[in-house]
This record gives structure tokens, sequence and C-alpha cells, in this order.
């Protein structure tokens, strides 16, 4: 990392580990959380779901949290380190909007300014979003330089923080990224875990068979993974995004077909060509479209406790529209991912219990579902294809 | 034979002012017009040269040299082609470094790198996003051929890191004059001051009052003007974002720009002498 940032990255590291020991921190993060956020979300046993796939899924309903998605938990711990910080500004970088929309809300309720980088093609496919951050009273910034995606978006906020750190936090969107976001992100999220664990073992009286998430960073999944990880028995997948196919070159299966790099301060899988560029990924999941990941699942899988699977656009879109028509819940399309994955991984395991994350809901991505499906009203004119 | 930039920030220093410092990213406008823009810069003035290593995500880089990078990078430009420069520029006897990111100096190889920019001449790094503390792969490879290691110090800084950093440099040390991303700014920091005396209270100490490793501040400057109120508190002034606007302001005419380079080095070049 640059040394400009190192100071703020130990002040946060020194407050997160004095917060971590305070009750009175705790007292008030788990406060906001039950009765803010809606947390602890439900354990859902999919029955329909599971009558497809012929295994027993369970389903840990995040996208029942306020705002939409399980970002508001990370969202809601590092805003309060902000305040005991004494900052006043909070900056995010956001790729489908769902940690941009939960940045704006953290900011709105603890009364902090807040600025969202954002990439100019995720703008474009996150509209919505875009909106409801400006209603919360965030400023969205449009990045225009690279790919102008999430890994652009990260970069500008990067050079935000370096010029503003005396007063701003930068509230980092998943469990990536230099030290201690990925153990202080993780430090907030593995409530999925350990409360998808409880429910658990209270709806059936033991363990899953298997857990599984999408894992774009990979803040949904190691908060869930977290809650399992000494569990021997019970197996972990994390399903990337394969957009096009693994082969065609075009997606973001960061783990299954990149290599160890450094980027955005962290040493992990990371897609790159031979020059050490980073590649440009894709994925029609804004939330899934980075071409690094969580340092936490580079290990996970260098040591093989966990699994990490491509799955491609078309199957999660497939798995959206099945998860709409089988259980009436409409899925954000990284969940659709976990989805998909979880049915092919079903074959293998007829029978079994499989508890999924379901990380988020689908408003957001009802534009690309339109454009995907065809949908809307009869006068409307499909696109035919996926908004890429 | 490399030359390091504490050679030439010694000639600038028994001279009684402080050294120029000149960058432009390898491969902008074209590798070639690279090479001949930062001879230009050398035969105008400059004491030192930075190439920069394009890379695809330059966190610490504003647009203009973002934009200037992008723009080698979408021609195609290679490892290799940064170290052909080098070659080219070491040539002329000045001290020349490369400023990269460090992603592409591991996926190039460690030692595999440093082999090949000291076989090019070339004097040593400047590591923008690696700090000496999680840099010992990279010390050990440049300890082993006596390459500069440029390490940054930033207003942020406490004194500890300051110290730690300024004990692992070799060359120079590379002040970082404000708190924000490289390019022109109409005024210099009031940080950069307080920056260096700091910086070199940590040298002093650890030379034991002697004259030791040179500061160089970097970060904004444009101008003669500038470069002067610099050199009045730095042993060296590091100038990027402005000839690499000068290059951009000409896109289809490398003469123009090279006269321009030559008009701009020369005024700087007259900064760090008044």
């Amino acid at each position: 990392m640059p040394e400009a940032l190192i100071a703020a990255l130990d002040e946060l590291e020194i407050s997160w580990q004095k917060a971590m020991l305070d009750p009175a921190f705790h007292q008030e993060f788990d406060g906001l959380l039950q009765n803010y956020a809606g947390v602890p979300s439900m354990l859902y046993d999919a029955h329909r779901l599971s009558e497809r796939a012929g295994a027993r899924i369970l389903l840990k309903r995040e996208d029942l949290n306020h705002t939409g998605a399980h970002k508001i938990r990370n969202v809601l711990g590092q805003a309060l380190l902000t305040k005991r910080m004494g900052k006043t500004r909070v900056i995010a970088e956001t790729g489908a909007g769902q940690h941009g929309v939960a940045s704006a809300t953290a900011a709105a309720y603890l009364g902090l300014d807040c600025t969202v980088y954002m990439g100019e093609v995720d703008t474009e496919r996150q509209a919505l979003n875009v909106a409801r951050m400006q209603l919360l009273g965030a400023e969205v910034v449009p990045v225009k330089s690279g790919s102008r995606t999430l890994k652009d978006a990260i970069n500008e906020a990067l050079r935000d923080w370096v010029a503003s750190v005396d007063h701003t936090a930068y509230l980092f969107g998943t469990a990536a990224g230099p030290h201690p976001f990925p153990s202080l992100v993780l430090s907030f999220v593995r409530g999925i875990g350990d409360e998808a664990r409880r429910q658990c073992l209270d709806l059936t009286g033991g363990l899953p068979d298997a857990i599984a998430a999408c894992v774009g960073g990979g803040s949904n999944a190691i908060g869930l993974f977290a809650g399992f990880l000494d569990d021997p028995d019970v197996a972990i997948y994390g399903f990337e995004a394969g957009g096009d196919g693994v082969e065609t070159g075009r997606h973001a299966a960061t783990i299954f077909a990149g290599s160890i790099g450094v980027l955005h301060g962290a040493r992990t899988f990371v897609l790159q060509d031979d020059q050490g560029q980073t590649v440009e990924s894709h994925s029609i999941s804004a939330g899934l479209d980075y071409p690094g990941v969580g340092p936490q699942h580079a290990a996970l899988a260098a040591g093989g406790r966990a699994s990490y699977l491509p799955v491609t656009d078309a199957e999660a879109m497939d798995a959206m529209a099945l998860l709409a028509r089988t259980e009436g819940i409409i899925p954000a399309i990284e969940s659709a991912h976990a989805i998909a994955g979880t049915l092919k991984v079903a074959e293998e395991r007829q029978g079994q219990t499989i508890l999924v994350n379901l990380s988020g809901r689908g408003d957001k991505d009802m534009g690309t579902a339109l454009h995907y499906f065809g949908l809307g009203t009869p006068d409307s004119e499909p696109a035919g294809e996926a908004d890429q | 034979m490399t030359t390091s930039a504490g050679i030439a920030y010694e000639k600038a220093r028994a001279d009684g002012r402080a050294a120029l410092v000149g960058y432009l990213p390898a491969g902008f406008p074209t590798v070639d017009g690279g090479i001949a823009a930062l001879r230009t810069m050398v035969e105008a003035g400059c004491d030192v040269i930075e190439i920069g290593l394009p890379y695809s995500d330059p966190v610490m880089d504003g647009p203009t040299i973002q934009a200037a990078a992008q723009q080698a990078l979408d021609a195609g430009v290679r490892t290799v082609d940064v170290l052909r420069t080098v070659e080219a520029v070491a040539a002329t006897g000045t001290p020349t470094l490369v400023m990269t990111y460090w992603n592409p100096v591991e996926r190039y190889g460690v030692e595999r790198f440093a082999q090949d920019l000291y076989d090019a001449g070339g004097a040593g790094l400047i590591t923008p996003d690696l700090t000496p503390d999680f840099a010992p792969e990279w010390i050990a490879a440049a300890d082993a051929r006596g390459l500069d290691k440029v390490f940054l110090v930033a207003p942020s800084s406490t004194d500890e890191r300051i110290a730690m950093t300024t004990a692992a440099c070799r060359g120079f040390v590379y002040a970082t004059a404000v708190m924000g991303v490289t390019g022109a700014r109409a005024a210099t920091s009031d940080l950069a001051g307080p920056l260096v005396t700091r910086t070199k209270r940590a040298i002093e100490t650890a030379s034991a009052g002697a004259p030791g490793l040179p500061v160089g501040v970097g970060l904004g400057v444009s101008n003669g003007t500038q470069a002067a109120e610099v050199a009045s508190y730095a042993d060296g002034v590091i100038v990027g974002s402005a000839f690499v606007r000068v290059l951009l302001d000409h896109p289809d005419d490398l003469d123009a720009g090279r006269s321009a380079l030559a008009a701009l080095t020369e005024d700087l070049a007259g900064g760090v002498r008044q």
C-alpha cells in the first residue's frame, strides 16, 4: 500500500481492535443490527426448490435485511467505527450498488457525509441504485477510468482517501483490500455464519452437509463460511462469476482461473496477464465483477478447505428465474450464482442438506432481468440479451 | 554500469543547488518517442530520470499520468520495453530509475527484474505502493546489486515510519509533498516543508549529523518558480505530470513536444539553481 495510507490503516486497526474489546461497542452494534437492520435474518427451508434439486436446500435470507443485502452488517460496523474515530465523512466504492446503498443508509442514519464511487458502466446498469443513494443524500461519482467497473471505483476511492484521510473513513465494501479490511469486514459479517449454524441445528437437529455462497470480493461468503470452518464434515463451496464461460476469457472467476498477485494492497488471486497488468473481469452481475478476491478465500482455496467453482451468466439467470418461480423469491444476480452452483453440487449430494447464503434481493437487478428475459409491458422493447 | 541517483544529488549539492528529477512513463507517446523525449530532458538539464512502468491500476497517479500510461498500455508496451527505455537513457550517463507499482515486478520475477535492470544500467527502483516493511525480497535483490531503493514518505507518516523508511532507502528518499495523487498544482503544498524537516532530522540522527541521504520532493511542481521554492528546502525537485502534460498537448507532433519539453526543463533547471 502507499505509505500515505499506512497511518490511516494503522489508526483503523487500532480503533477496530479497541472496539472489539469494548462491550459498549458490541452492544451498540448488536442493537443496530437487531433494531435497524432486521438481523438475525431467517433460515428458510426451500421445499419446492429442494424438490427440484433432490437435496434439502436451506436459504439464509440476508436479502430480508434492511437495504436488501448482507452488506448492511459490514457498513453499520464500519460506520460506528467512523464515529468513534471522530471522522465526519465516509467514502465507499460499489459495483452493484448494494454496498453503496448500505453506506449511504448508514451515513444518513449516523449523520455522516457520504461519497460513493461507482464505475460508469455500473452506474448505467444499476441506475435504480444510483437514485437510491442520491435520495439517501450521498454523492455518487461515476468513475470513467480503466474498465469503468468496480476495481476502478476502488482505485478512485483510494485516491480520494489519500487526499482526505484526516476527516474521512473508507467503508470498504468487501473482505478484500489492504489489512485490516479483510479481517475487519469478517468480524462484522461473521454473524451470518454463526446465526446460520445455530438456526440449522434448531431446524434440522444437525449441521448441513454443505454450505454455499457466491464470491466476488467475498464478504457474504466469508461471513457464512466463518461459522463452519471448525466443522470438518461440512463441505464449503464458493461460486465465482463464470461470465460467458471461463474458457472465453470473459469472466470473473478469480480463484478458479486467476493467479497469485498483488491488487489493492492484498496478496491474493488476481486476474492478470503475463505482464502483471490486471485483466478486466466480466460478469452479468456488477457485484461480482471484480478481478481480485479476499485473501481469506485465497487461503481457504490453497488449503483445500473450500472449493471454488465458476457459474456462468446463463446458469445464474436460469437460477434466478427458477428461485422466483419455485419459491416466490427473486434473488440478486450475485445470489443466483450461489443457487445455480448449489443445483450443480446437489446432483452429487442427493438427499443431503445444503445451506445457501441468499446474500441479496433482486430488486436492484430488475433492469438486467428485463433485458435478459425480454420482460416488461407489451410496448417495451426487449433487448434480447443480457445488459453487458 | 549503474550510476546511483545519489551521485547526481552529490554533484548538485556540491554546486550549491538542488537536483532536478524528471519523470515520464515508458512507451509514451511510443517506446522510441519516449526515449527521444527522455533524452531531451537529459540534454536540457534533468539530473536524474525516472521512467514509469505503465500499470493498469495506478492508485497514486492522477489523471494526467494515468492517461499517458493507459495510452502506452493500449499500444501494447511491455516490461521489456521499459527496460529498453532504461538502457537507452542510462547510456547518457544520467542516473535512471524505474518508478513502478509492485505487481508487474513480481510477475516479471523480482530477481530477474533486478538483474535485467542492473544489466540495462538502471540505477534502481522507486516503489509507490511498496513500503520497506513489505519489501524484503526487493531489498535483498537490490542490495545484492547495489541498486537504489527509493521508498516514499508522506505527510501522514509517523516519525517512526520516516526513520524506518529512510534507513531502508538508497539513492534518495522520495517525499510526497501533498496528501493526494500526482498532478500539477497552482501552489505547492505547505505540508512539504515540515515533512522535509522531519525526514532530514531522521536522516541526520541516523548518520550522526553528517549530510546523508538526499531528500527529493515530488507532486505538484510545474514551473521554475515553484521549483525554486521547493529547492530552497529540499535536495531534489521531482517533476512528472507537467512533463507528461507537455507531450499530451502535442499529440501528433513529437518534435514540437520535445521543443516544449526542452523549454520546460530549462525553466525548471533554472529554478533549482536560484
